[in-house]
């Protein structure tokens, strides 16, 4: 890695919580970034991700990559406090400084990532790391922001995810480059699998990348080199279509947009008068004299020169 | 700007007694930090490795099994080997009165006995990393 595992680490944390000099330190470090292949690691609590990312990060160091890993756990939405377990898994790592795990609280962010994980892998890849790996928060069927941030999505099942009706709905099933249907052993493993890809066939092609399914069991670390290959073709796609580099474009785009979001809101609500005028409006509204929608239109035109 | 107490929590050597260091860890989690929770039968190498990449203010092991006069001190060599002698280290377990002072006197911060409220712990570590931090 060549740098320094502390100062990347406080790095991080400078980052993540937002602290006066993130932004430079961004700014530094975009240029080193673009080297690291992204990939995500999505699926429900207890399909199995961490195991088989602690798994694949194995795989892959002792393929000659350099492993990044970024786990994210749920922050409480009323203490923001949180228990980060995904570590207990990774047991046997190669103890160097080849591979590094960050675990992240998602911290109020409801897309299965935490709001600056794009930035914490950002980090991993100016400091060298081959292969960046963002574990999600255990998903529902909506939390899909990791598709944007990664570059290969695998979505992890298990047997018992549901029936073919579950894998019809939109949402999860429409994110993955990949879907490992994980705890082979199980009772309906196969099944659910064919039950997959006759799905998949049947679903629009995103960028003409028909999605593979691997059967495996994370636990025993069987089929591996499949997943590895499977993973490798979709690289091999994207490079060769040019969707690699739009994703890199698509990327800068949402960052620029949200950055300016967050500064516009932050210049509004710092407005001299703003805040006294909502507390006008909030008066009004319990004397049943306005409603939300015509208080939040007046300032609106009041303090942005009538852009309402 | 968001600057959660990020603490480590795990167990170490062979001692598989992990009731007491859940219940802290769900109490810690509970106060509004951030628990990194390592698991069972952790090397100190682990422990440290764990506590440098996720940037942590607090390391708290939890050890019943009375190798804490070895693992402690390595902990503490190893943090400070690495430059982060500025990490708090401290635990809890049944640990002897005789050792709680030595492992003070070497850098350990408070280490909590059967019985101690969690409330206690919670107080300790939020004064502790004020100060930490206010310098």
């Amino acid at each position: 890695m060549g740098g320094d595992r502390v100062a990347l680490a406080r790095a991080m944390t400078l980052v993540e919580n937002g602290s006066p000099g993130a932004a430079d330190l961004l700014d530094r470090v975009y240029p080193r970034t673009g080297h690291a292949y992204r990939i995500g690691i999505t699926g429900p609590p207890g399909a199995g991700k961490s195991t088989l990312v602690s798994r694949l990060v194995g795989e892959l160091w002792k393929g000659g990559s350099k492993v990044g890993v970024v786990a994210v756990d749920p922050s409480s939405p009323f203490t923001r406090g949180a228990l980060l377990g995904d570590r207990v898994r990774f047991q046997d790592l190669p103890d160097n400084s080849d591979v590094f795990v960050r675990s992240m609280a998602s911290r109020g962010s409801s897309g299965g990532l935490a709001f600056k994980t794009g930035e914490v892998c950002d980090l991993l890849d100016a400091a060298g790391m081959d292969t960046v790996i963002v574990e999600t928060v255990g998903v529902g069927q909506s939390e899909l922001d990791v598709a944007a941030a990664v570059h290969t999505t695998i979505v992890v099942l298990v047997p018992e995810s549901g029936d073919e009706v579950q894998a019809m709905k939109a949402g999860l099933m429409e994110i993955g480059d990949l879907f490992v249907v994980n705890k082979s052993d199980r009772l309906g493993a196969e099944r659910m699998a064919r039950g997959i890809e006759d799905m998949l066939r049947l679903s629009p092609a995103r960028h003409d990348w028909i999605p593979t399914v691997v059967l495996l069991s994370a636990l025993r670390g069987d089929r591996f080199p499949e997943l590895l290959e499977a993973i490798e073709s979709h690289r091999s796609h994207l490079e060769e279509s040019g969707d690699l580099a739009e994703l890199k474009t698509e990327t800068a785009r949402s960052r620029i947009r949200d950055l300016i979001d967050a500064c516009i809101r932050q210049q509004f609500w710092a407005t001299d008068g703003v805040n006294e005028q909502l507390d006008k409006a909030l008066e009004l509204i319990a004397a049943g004299g306005s409603s939300p929608y015509s208080a939040a239109d007046e300032i609106i035109k009041k303090f942005t020169g009538g852009r309402g | 700007m968001d600057n959660p107490i990020r603490v480590l929590v795990g167990k170490v050597g062979l001692d598989g007694h992990d009731r007491g260091v859940k219940v802290v860890a769900s109490a810690l989690r509970d106060a509004g930090m951030e628990v990194i929770y390592s698991g069972l039968h952790q090397t100190p190498e682990n422990v440290v490795r764990a506590a440098i990449e996720e940037d942590v203010d607090v390391v708290a092991i939890s050890i019943l099994s009375g190798a804490h006069m070895t693992l402690f001190p390595r902990i503490l060599e190893l943090l400070n080997g690495k430059g982060r002698d500025d990490v708090l280290l401290c635990g809890g377990g049944i640990i002897p009165e005789k050792d709680r002072e030595e492992l003070m006197k070497l850098g350990v911060g408070n280490l909590f006995g059967p019985g101690t409220p969690t409330t206690e712990i919670v107080a300790y570590l939020e004064k502790e990393i004020a100060a930490r931090r206010g310098k």
